[in-house]
């Protein structure tokens, strides 16, 4: 056991290494940071000058092993566009990329779990066609579109909720939320909706398959002869057969919502990690867009690195495969 | 009775003026990205310093119509005895935000700080040889020589209190390569209307009125900065009423928002220009399938380009409307610009083709065109639209097309052959173009003559009107430069930029020049 999570996290190191290195070698194409520093009332000398003070003239490599032994001491450096310490900035700005996406991740169980069931349950009623079409334009339209389009609808018309930013805040010291004030309830409410709505859209088609799937299984056959409930069959023993790849599959999911809000916060110009990374794209802001790069890949290497623990624990087969020396 | 009523009536006019007077008006104020820094001097960028302006006080700033008017300096001129002493007289009774007074050592401290080696905003400063004090409210400025135009250099240049500074250490501009942030980049003591009470970053900042300020008292008596970077939500958060004010209005949501009942658009010339430059010299371009020769050294084949561009056609189809097609590559408030210059000849195409054909390239020449596509209002549909006009007249353009934190590298390296640009001329005179745009390119000058024209008659014309103290004689090298630029056809002028500003109907923010609009100009309806 503990031989294999030291792999895990060996291999887990080489990940974020090689994102590293390869965000850096990205980098020089993405444009001139200098540039945007210095403005137009600039001369050349200015541009020389600055270039060799923030060591950009050096090969990539070196400033990639510069960036690394910096990484381990907790030092991403200073942001470019804000002038403020990376880390911090990153650290203000997590916990509305992660309320968000918890958020989103719950409506996204809730409704595609129910609504999964539902459809599968009644696989030729009309309402399902209705709900399996209704999910299939929510996953094609573009997430940018869909924002807007609730934006206009309940902002702009109807006035009901806020249309951008995240309303009040309280500070508990080591955590800005916005889930304690009624402004930031209501702001959550419309970037919640839109970063879900691809999730819920998996989860129900995953509910309703691995049900449609496991309804037809013995055991079932066997409890409808046993005279069991409807509902006792239904929800105590198909459900729950079919909760745990949504549960992994959620889990992993959660990986990416909080990884990639990026849209849905620019869009509702929510305040977190995502839409700092678009503002420092735009200016070529290095530091941070490489603390983000590796912020982002450490959430995936964590939440993998879960995930295999747990399948260790779960599954029998894998500990054999371990002991064999897989 | 009708006596009483009257007086009822009186009363009541009077008791609601009064509320009116004494009541808090708050502005919500939306744009599209946040000030970068509250450090004064550390970044030279138009958003940065609009927020700074209600902050921070210069010593004298421009009004609505882009004149120089005192501020924290009542009076400024050059020395009697000595043309290389520029004297600035302080306003007395100017108190900074924590209560100290406004003195000459602090205007001293401020302008040693902007010209420091850490400051972005030194290049405004660089003929400047020293800073003293003469008295509490006397300032010389000693130049390296005559400098007749200095005080347009100060307008963005803002004061800081030396004493704060010194006990907050922050005498020094932020270092980005010294990796620590600096304690003036997050808190601020100014002498300007508006203190700063909270500040999110990229979320909000929120200003209240500073009792103690030497104006008269703004209407306006707190702001909400509101940073908002998607076009479409600002427009829908002004629609919903989650803010007031909206700057940076799309050019496509201007007649919606015009038509939509309970807002209004204020729109007017922005002081920057678009123009289109390309490479001169002997060398073959890089882009090109003519190897032995440049197709824009050619003074026939520039004359053909300018026949082939319709700038009105631009101005309605891109623009809808929006912008000031123009034949000179200056904005109309700069000294310098006259009615003349900025005239433009119809586009003509058969006389185009004629013109390729004599210069000897009748089947016309294929080229590459670099333009940015977040940087201007429709940067890239302009080019867009000049590549077809181009076809027309046989020149066979490829569209590169780039965010613009990849098309500056491309334009400081010259490292194009044809391009577009946009220049704001912050110290509204000519000469600010000349150095940077058409001088011959060196350490200096000349930063962004991409196409690297030289010419040495006009670079020893531009020197001198750094020094030359006759203004008449100086305006009269300036026409004489901008009749050879135009002549030569130097840059490819298409028009100067309008600006537009969104808000509810019963607010009146005008339009500055430089689009750093201030809030303190702000007018409710009654």
């Amino acid at each position: 056991m503990l031989a294999f999570i030291a792999r895990r996290l060996f291999q887990s190191v080489i990940v974020m290494l090689a994102v590293a290195f390869i965000a850096f070698m990205v980098f020089r194409y993405v444009g001139d940071p200098v540039s945007s520093m210095l403005g137009q009332d600039s001369t050349m000398a200015d541009h020389e000058a600055l270039r060799e003070r923030l060591g950009l003239n050096e090969p990539f490599y070196v400033q990639f092993f510069a960036f690394v032994g910096n990484a381990l001491q907790g030092q991403f450096g200073i942001s470019y566009r804000l002038q403020q310490p990376v880390s911090q900035l990153i650290m203000e700005r997590l916990p509305a990329t992660i309320e968000l996406a918890f958020a989103s991740a719950s409506i996204a169980l809730v409704f595609g779990v129910v609504l999964g069931i539902y459809t599968a349950l009644r696989p030729r009623a009309f309402s399902t066609g209705v709900i399996m079409t209704g999910s299939l334009i929510g996953v094609s339209l573009p997430t940018f579109l869909i924002g807007i389009g609730l934006i206009y609808i309940f902002a702009v018309e109807l006035k009901w909720l806020p249309s951008f930013g995240r309303g009040q805040v309280v500070d508990l010291g080591w955590w800005r939320t916005g889930l304690l004030t009624e402004s930031g309830l209501r702001s959550i409410i419309l970037p919640a909706i839109t970063l879900s709505l691809f999730q819920l859209t998996l989860i129900m088609r995953l509910v309703r398959a691995e049900m449609l799937e496991v309804l037809r299984t013995d055991y079932i056959r066997f409890a409808k002869a046993r005279g069991l409930s409807q509902r006792a069959i239904n929800f105590g023993h198909a459900l729950k057969n079919t909760m745990v790849p949504v549960i992994t599959i959620t889990g992993l999911q959660l990986g990416s919502v909080i990884a990639f809000a990026i849209i849905t916060e620019t869009v509702f110009q929510w305040p977190g990690v995502g839409s700092l990374f678009v503002n420092s794209v735009a200016v070529v802001d290095v530091p941070v867009m490489a603390a983000y790069l590796v912020f982002v890949a450490l959430v995936f290497v964590v939440i993998n690195l879960i995930v295999d623990i747990l399948y260790f624990i779960v599954d029998p087969r894998l500990r054999d495969g371990a002991k064999s020396g897989r | 009775m009708h006596t009483s009523l009257t007086r009822i009536a009186a009363v009541l006019i009077a008791s609601t003026m009064l509320a009116g007077v004494a009541q808090a008006e708050t502005v919500r104020w939306a744009r599209s990205s946040d000030s970068l820094t509250l450090d004064p001097h550390s970044q030279n960028q138009g958003v940065t310093h609009t927020f700074a302006h209600h902050i921070y006080e210069t010593l004298m700033w421009r009004d609505t119509e882009g004149n120089l008017i005192p501020r924290l300096a009542t009076e400024w001129y050059v020395k009697e005895d000595d043309p290389t002493v520029w004297v600035f007289k302080l306003r007395e009774g100017v108190k900074f935000h924590d209560g100290a007074d406004l003195t000459a050592e602090d205007v001293v401290f401020s302008l040693d700080r902007a010209r420091s080696e850490g400051s972005n905003l030194k290049q405004l400063h660089a003929e400047v040889a020293e800073v003293r004090a003469v008295d509490d409210y006397t300032v010389e400025v000693q130049m390296v020589g005559p400098s007749p135009l200095y005080p347009n250099n100060v307008t963005n240049t803002f004061i800081m209190d030396k004493t704060w500074s010194e006990a907050n250490n922050v005498q020094e501009v932020q270092d980005f390569a010294a990796g620590e942030s600096n304690y003036a980049v997050l808190n601020t003591n100014g002498t300007g209307p508006y203190m700063l009470t909270s500040r999110e970053v990229d979320v909000r900042s929120v200003l209240s009125v500073f009792d103690g300020w030497w104006g008269e008292a703004p209407e306006v008596t707190e702001i909400i900065y509101l940073p908002i970077a998607d076009n479409a939500t600002r427009i829908a958060a002004l629609l919903s009423g989650d803010v007031d004010i909206v700057q940076d209005v799309p050019v496509q949501d201007i007649e919606r928002l015009k038509n939509s009942p309970g807002f209004k658009v204020e729109t007017g010339p922005e002081n920057r220009v678009i123009y289109f430059g390309y490479k001169f010299g002997e060398e073959p371009l890089k882009s090109s399938n003519i190897t032995d020769s440049n197709p824009f050294n050619n003074p026939l084949v520039r004359e053909a380009m300018e026949l082939a561009l319709d700038r009105d056609a631009i101005q309605q189809v891109v623009m809808r409307g929006n912008s000031i097609p123009t034949g000179v590559a200056t904005p109309p408030f700069v000294n310098g610009w006259t009615e003349e210059l900025d005239q433009y000849p119809a586009p003509d195409v058969e006389r185009a083709k004629e013109l390729l054909a004599e210069a000897g390239y009748p089947d016309g020449f294929s080229v590459t065109l670099d333009t940015p596509n977040n940087r201007y209002v429709n940067d890239e549909a302009i080019a867009t639209a000049y590549v077809g006009m181009l076809g027309q007249i046989g020149i066979d353009v490829t569209l590169a097309s780039r965010p613009v934190a990849e098309h500056s590298p491309i334009i400081l390296a010259n490292d194009t052959d044809f391009y577009l640009l946009g220049w704001g001329v912050p110290t509204f005179d000519s000469a600010y173009i000349f150095n940077d745009l058409v001088h011959s390119k060196t350490d200096t000058h000349g930063t962004y003559n991409v196409g690297l024209y030289s010419n040495p008659e006009l670079d020893e014309k531009i020197i001198s009107l750094g020094t030359e103290t006759d203004l008449d004689v100086r305006n009269q090298t300036i026409a004489e430069i901008w009749e050879v630029v135009k002549a030569d056809r130097v840059l490819m002028p298409v028009h100067n930029q309008v600006l537009a500003y969104a808000m509810r109907d019963d607010i009146t923010l005008p339009l500055h020049p430089e689009n750093q609009p201030n809030m303190i100009t702000v007018e409710f309806a009654e």
